[in-house]
This record gives structure tokens, sequence and C-alpha cells, in this order.
């Protein structure tokens, strides 16, 4: 009846474990008994869980995103003082059986459920705005994108309480994944969960692709696109193109691990090494699916606060795509120990080189638009700034790893940990924040306490440098990376530092979330300017803070780069034209409910609870069939009805 | 300013003087949703490639393939996608009739081409041939059932269709979907041409 589901399943004897779901229960039950108290739960339903509005899905992505980064976080910092504890004889305080859990669930989580639902989130709630379209493609679809996600998100973090995570490291290399030396299950949470977010994370692709290519406004020519939605389409067809390889792999370990399969085992002629090639031929890309929309962000900020249009556009949009074509040539790079010959490694070691060309080209496309501009140093141009002092490190240390004599000594140690830090906090996380500064007065119709922001970024940059660059030398020192327990004491001194980094990224992470507290508490002192507070150039600027479920009442009309930029620079006559009816899409429970089966069909999955699995593809099937019935997902808002919402909301076109 | 970008414009049909209709737009979209399905399968491809001769020291294609059998299913695939398009036509003439003995007839196609694959891998699994013998048979038995595994979603996808449709009639969303379903179903037939190709003739002959 309930598989390999047991009372012991749940780690009472773990005092870190137990504490932290308490905290963790109390809280969720806190927030539901305010939900009841405050009569929220209608307002819930359907302004928030059933709408299929990009821009509210955006803005559940990205709080999906924030929450993941605080659980992603809470897991580096215990390993960070695990670190700074366990030298020489003293053994720290975490066993090592859990300590593997933790740097497993650390990079599964930042980057699957932290990087992807923000750097999505954010694409979601731009893109549509940036081309003057009045949603994305597939409304519903992108709903259940979303709800895919969070089951993935909520199936990991089960794991916590219930059974166990993976103790693989965060891409589960065979034969250590394999039954024989994983028995538990902590695999297939591990399995499960980024099944069902990796189906969202494609429909999302799917969906996004087909709205930047198929929904801009009237005018609007691929070569008139914000380099924003350039990169989002760059990420997007990375997405379509990449996320399928890695459905097949987690498809093909799962099938050893549940029909007894050969894939990638040691016996029956299965072959592990295909699946690291397999796992980094979507992983590589996956890189550039999480670093290009930020680069967007980049350009976007730098050409806005230096008052200028962004220096060299196209040779910008052809470095992005250069980037995108390079993605799937580049994978080896990740093993060149496995051994593949001279010829091979030489090959890959010298595609990776050639990436730094596009991206060299990018950095000095941001340098040349701030030379010239009357740069405004807000807190979106810090992070920039950071973002290219920091991520030019990280790109070399890249590049010195390309070599693969270099790598040979470098490989597995903490400078590859370093280095791969330094590109994605420098570059992935710096960007997300710039543009969740940025884009936060289009979403709430008031901006972030400045002097706030400023104080975490600062925490943040110097956080960063503290805690990463000592792993450079420790791994020059010889420091393995995911090491519990280490004998050698030179290297304490610079476990400490990095310790210190830690906790100077934790002010941060608390100045961020004061900063949103008293935003969100003095926002009627934050309002001015809201619907355009950055002098933009670009068309989300030209609606109100924050949009109408419509987006815009008028399509606009684009006739070239910059558009909102152009419109405001000439005398616009008091638009006399009359209002249009508008098709919105009706909401839609589906992805909330298919996200409920995929959790109990996920969770019995791992569990060996067959008749839970079955129920969750019977119930999808009829969701799917229940939900094609009603053709008129659409319902019409009037012209009468669209000039009363436009008049109560003063617009600034 | 479009001056000096004008060599990067591509021309997208639609976007330029009026905004897309929706059909095209779904259209295009599960085109993109098509594509990535056929990366899906290039992966078991390319493994199935690099596992081929991983026998274990249990039987290769060659002794265990039939192509009697293999030649009977692409037939059969064939010419549902046939009766397919036949359909499609049907639908842009609005003609009820020829539509529905179009789409169940490929039904029935459908059906029997599931039906002689799950025979094969009943007869495979019953000699102990099973996808756990060999990385070999693990690399067929995936790549050849998730194929089956969408012909099953495009017949219980048709299945639902046809009750909408004898229900309806040629609405648009209608149409729509079943421009969607050909879509599908012929590129499923691509992939099967694949399979045979290269695991029953090349695996199983040369």
């Amino acid at each position: 009846m309930f598989g390999k589901l047991t009372l012991s399943a749940i780690p009472f004897d773990q005092p870190i474990v137990m504490i932290t779901c308490s905290v963790l229960i109390v809280g969720i039950l806190a927030i539901l008994a305010l939900i009841t108290y405050m009569h929220k739960w209608t307002w819930l339903w359907t302004e928030w869980i059933t709408t299929v509005d990009h821009k509210r899905i955006g803005i559940m992505y990205t709080l999906l995103a924030t929450v993941m980064l605080l659980r992603g976080f809470s897991d580096a910092i215990m390993m960070r003082s695990q670190q700074a504890l366990a030298s020489s004889n003293a053994h720290g305080f975490l066993p090592p059986e859990h300590y593997d859990q933790i740097f497993s669930a650390h990079g599964t989580i930042m980057i699957f459920f932290m990087a992807m639902p923000f750097v999505v989130g954010l694409m979601n709630f731009v893109v549509p705005l940036q081309i003057g379209a009045r949603d994305v493609a597939f409304p519903v679809l992108n709903s259940v994108s979303f709800w895919l996600t969070a089951a993935g998100a909520l199936l990991i973090n089960l794991s916590l309480g219930i059974g166990e995570f993976a103790r693989t490291g965060w891409l589960a290399y065979p034969p250590l994944s394999e039954l024989p030396f994983s028995p538990g299950v902590g695999v297939d949470y591990y399995l499960w969960s980024l099944q069902i977010s990796g189906v969202g994370t494609l429909l999302s692709g799917v969906n996004l692709v087909t709205t930047i290519l198929k929904m801009r406004a009237p005018g609007m020519r691929l070569s008139m696109m914000p380099i924003f939605t350039w990169t989002a389409l760059a990420s997007n067809m990375l997405i379509v193109a990449a996320f399928p390889i890695l459905t097949a792999t987690f498809a093909m370990l799962l099938l050893d691990r549940y029909l007894g399969m050969h894939f990638f085992t040691n016996d029956g002629g299965g072959n592990p090494m295909m699946y690291i090639n397999l796992i980094w031929t979507w992983g590589h890309p996956e890189v550039y699916i999480l670093i290009l929309p930020p680069f967007g962000v980049f350009s976007e900020v730098i050409a806005t606060f230096s008052r200028k249009p962004l220096f060299g556009y196209r040779s910008m949009v052809i470095a992005t795509m250069v980037i995108t074509l390079l993605a799937f040539t580049t994978w080896l790079h990740h093993f060149f120990t496995m051994g593949s010959g001279a010829d091979v490694n030489g090959f890959f070691g010298i595609t990776t080189m050639v990436i730094a060309i596009p991206t060299g080209v990018k950095i000095f496309n941001w340098l040349f638009t701030m030379y010239g501009g009357r740069v405004r140093f807000a807190s979106p141009v810090l992070w920039t700034i950071g973002f290219m002092v920091t991520f030019t490190i990280g790109g070399m240390t890249g590049v010195l790893m390309a070599v693969p004599p270099a790598d040979f000594v470098l490989h597995n140690s903490l400078f590859l940990v370093a280095h791969f830090h330094n590109v994605i906090i420098g570059g992935v996380v710096f960007g997300c924040f710039a543009g969740f500064t940025y884009w936060f007065p289009k979403a709430f119709g008031f901006r972030l306490h400045e002097g706030l922001g400023k104080a975490a970024f600062w925490c943040w940059f110097f956080g960063f440098y503290l805690a990463f660059m000592p792993l450079y030398i420790l791994g020059f020192m010889g420091m393995t990376r995911r090491m519990n327990h280490y004998d050698d004491p030179a290297w304490l001194p610079y476990l400490l530092f990095a310790e210190g980094g830690a906790v100077l990224i934790l002010i941060g992470i608390l100045l961020q979330v004061t900063q949103l507290v008293w935003s969100i508490r003095h926002r009627e002192t934050l309002r001015g300017g809201a619907a355009d507070p950055w002098d933009g150039r670009t068309l989300e600027w030209s609606t109100t803070s924050p949009p109408p479920a419509y987006n815009f009442a008028r399509v606009p009309k684009v006739s070239g780069l910059d558009a909102y930029w152009g419109a405001k620079q000439e005398v616009m006559p008091a638009s006399s034209e009359s209002f249009e009816a508008i098709e919105i899409p009706k909401n839609s429970g589906l992805g909330f409910f298919m996200s409920f089966f995929a959790v109990i069909g996920g969770f019995g999955m791992i569990w060996h609870i067959w008749w839970m699995g079955v129920l969750a593809i019977i119930a999808f099937i009829a969701l799917i069939a229940w939900s094609s019935w009603d053709e008129n997902d659409e319902f019409e808002l009037s012209a009468a009805e669209v000039g009363r919402l436009e008049r109560t909301q003063p617009h600034v076109v | 300013m479009s001056s000096n970008v004008a060599s990067l414009d591509i021309p997208v049909e639609g976007s330029d003087e009026q905004l897309s209709s929706r059909q095209h737009i779904t259209g295009f979209g599960f085109y993109i949703y098509l594509l990535s399905d056929g990366i899906l399968f290039a992966a078991l491809f390319a493994v199935f490639a690099v596992l081929r001769t991983a026998t274990d020291g249990g039987p290769d294609g060659h002794m265990l393939f039939s192509a009697h059998n293999a030649f009977i299913e692409t037939a059969c695939l064939l010419t549902s996608s046939f009766t397919c398009g036949i359909a499609m036509l049907a639908c842009d003439r609005r003609n009820k009739f020829v539509a529905l003995i179009g789409f169940l007839v490929t039904a029935a196609l459908g059906l029997t081409f599931l039906a002689l694959e799950v025979h094969e891998f009943a007869d495979l699994i019953s000699r102990g041939d099973g996808p756990d013998r060999s990385a070999f048979l693990s690399s067929f038995f995936t790549l050849v059932s998730t194929h089956g595994l969408h012909v099953t979603c495009g017949l219980l996808w048709l299945g639902v269709l046809l009750v909408q449709f004898l229900g309806r009639g040629f609405t648009p969303a209608m149409v729509r979907r079943f421009l969607c379903f050909s879509l599908f179903w012929h590129v499923l037939d691509v992939v099967w041409i694949g399979v045979f190709t290269f695991v029953y003739l090349v695996g199983g002959y040369l």
C-alpha cells in the first residue's frame, strides 16, 4: 500500500533536520492561518493560482526563486561552516552522509529552482511587454509550466523531512547514482523532481520562442527587438534544443534504477561515461540558458542609465547568436580527464576558448555604452558594473581551465568551484538582482529603497570576493571539492576567510529582505513616476505600472530601435483614437491541478507506491481532456470597459 | 536607426502589418514542440548507436529482429499517415464524413501498429531477451517503446478529438487541433522511418 514508505523515513534522530522541518511547518501553518484569517483564499485562487496573465506568472516564478535562494543559501553556509570547523582533528557538525546530501541539494536547488525560475520569471514578465504583445502565445500552457516547476520544487524540498536526498552531487553521475551504490530514495527524489520541472521549463521555452517570433507589435522587425528580448529568444531556443536531452538522460537513469536496464551500469554492457556526455550536452547549453538573459538585463540597464542607445546593437545580437550556436560545441570540457585523447580534448579546448570572443565583444559594448554617457549610479548600475568586473575574472579563469593540461591539474578542485561560482554569482545572480530592481517598479508600481539596495550590493560584492578568492588559492594548494573533513591545517585560514565571505553575503541577503519589507510598507513614498521611473527606452515603460491585464490598450506601432525612447522625443498629439474590444484569456486551474497530481505521482514513484503513479497518469489524461472541452478560453473586454479602465489608470503616453 | 541593421532583417510572416492569427501561432508553437521531440529521439538514437554492440554476451540485432514484423508495422504506420492526410484534406473542405472515416482508419492502423509492437516485445521478453538483458536491449526497448508511447498518446488524443468532433463539427478550435494532431502523426512517421532504417535494417541485417 505504501511501498517503501514507513515512519522510519522521517529522520527523527537528526536534530538539525528536525528543527528545520518544525520551523518550516510552523511557518507554513502560520501563513495558511493568516490567509484564512484575512479571508484571502478566493482572492488567492482567482488572482494568482489560476491566473494565466504572464506578468503574474512571472512574479510567481520570481517569488519561487527567491524562496529557493534562501533554501540554497542555507545549504551553502552550512557547508562553509562545516569546512571552517572540520580541520585536522575536529570533525565539524555535519556527518558525511548529511554533508553529501547538502552539497547535492545546494547545487540542484540553486541551478534548477533558483537560477532557472528567476531567469524564466524575468523573461515571462518582461518579454511580452517589450514586444508590445498582450500576453504570451499560450497563456494556459504558461501557467502549466510554472506549476510544474513549483511541483518539482515542492518535491525536492519534501526530501528534507521524508527520506533523504541524493548524495551524488548535483548531476548524479553514475555508477554512484545507480541502484547498487545509491539504494535509497535520494536519487529518485532528484530524478523525479527534475523530470517534472524540466517538462515545465521545456514548455515554457516553446511558449516564449513562439511569442517572440510570432507576436511582436506591428512594425517591430527582429532587428528592432530590445536586446533583452533577443537574449530571451536565444535562451529559449537553447531550452527547446537542450532540455529534451536532459529528459531522455534522466529517463534512462530512471529505467536503470526501476526496471533493471543497463544504460549506465557497470555490468550488462552499460556505459557510465555516456551519461556524463549526455548530461553535459544539456548542461553546457544550460550555462548559456542561464547567462544570456542576464546579459540582456545588463544591456537594458546600462543603456537606460547611460541615457544612450546601446553601443553596437548589431554586434551584440551577433555575439548572442554566436554564443547560442557555440553552446553546443563545448560540452566535453567538463571532463577532459575522461581520456578522449589529445585531439578530442584539443578540439573542445579551442571551441571553449572561442566562446570568450563573443563574450568579450559584449563586455566592450557595455563599456563603450557607458563611455561618453551620463551614467546614473543607481543600484541596477552597481550590479552591472560589479558584474563586468567579476564576470571578466571568472571568464579568464574559465579560459585557463579550457587548456586541457591545466584542467588535468585543476579538475575537481576548489579552483573549479571558485570559477563557476565566479561566473554564476557574478553573472547570473547579479543579473537577476539588477533585473529585479530595474523592473520591480513596473511590476508593482513603486520603486525599491535605493540605499538598502546599494548596501546589499556591496555586501554581496565583497562577500563574493571574500568567499571565493580563497577557493582559487585552495584549488592550487590541492584541495578537492566536496570535502567533509581534511587533514591539512594550512587550508584552514583560507576556509575561515571563505566563511567570513558567506556571512557577508548573508548580511546582503538580510538587507535585501529588509529592503523589500521597508519598500512595501513605505510604498506610497516610492511611487513617484513609477510608470517610467528610470526614463526607459523600451516599450514596457510606455504602459502603466503595474500594467493592465491586457498590457496595452492600443497595440503600439513600432518603427525603430528603442521604440519608447523614440516616441518620447516627439510631441505626441493627444490620442483621440477610440478603444477597441480586447480578447482576454480566461483563468484556468489546469496548471494547479496538474501540479497537484505531478506531486502525487512523483512522490508515489519515489517511494514505489505504484497506485499513486497510476492515479497521476489517469488524472493527467482526464485533466487535459477536460480542459480541452471548453473551446471558449477567452472572454471579451468591451471597448467601453477598456476606456473606463484606461481613464481610471492614468497612462503616460 | 533601422538602416544600419538592415542585414539582420529576417521577415517573419504576419509580424509586420497584422498580428498573426491564432491558428498560425498554434501551428508554429506546436512545430517548435515537435522539434524538441525530435531532439529527444535524437538522444535515444545516439544512445542506441553507442550501445548497439554492447550485448554483454547476449543476442544482437541479427539474431532477434524479424524484418517481416517490422515491415508490416512500417506499412501500417505509413498508410495511417496517408489516411490522416486525406482526413486533413477533408477538414479543409469541411467534409465531415470523409474526415471521420479518414481519422477512424488512421486510428485503426495505429492500433494495429501498437498491437504488433507489443507482440514483438512480449515475444522477446518471454524468451529472456528483455530490456534488462544487456545495454543493447535496454537501448532498443527504450528507443522503440518511446516511439510506441508517442503513438499511444496520439491515439488517446485522437479519440478525445473524435468524440468532440462528433458533437460540435468544424469549429475553429477543432480544425486547429486536428492540424496539430496531423503534424504530430506525420512526425511520428518520420521518426519510425529512422527506427526502421537504423534499428531493424542496419541493426538487423547489415
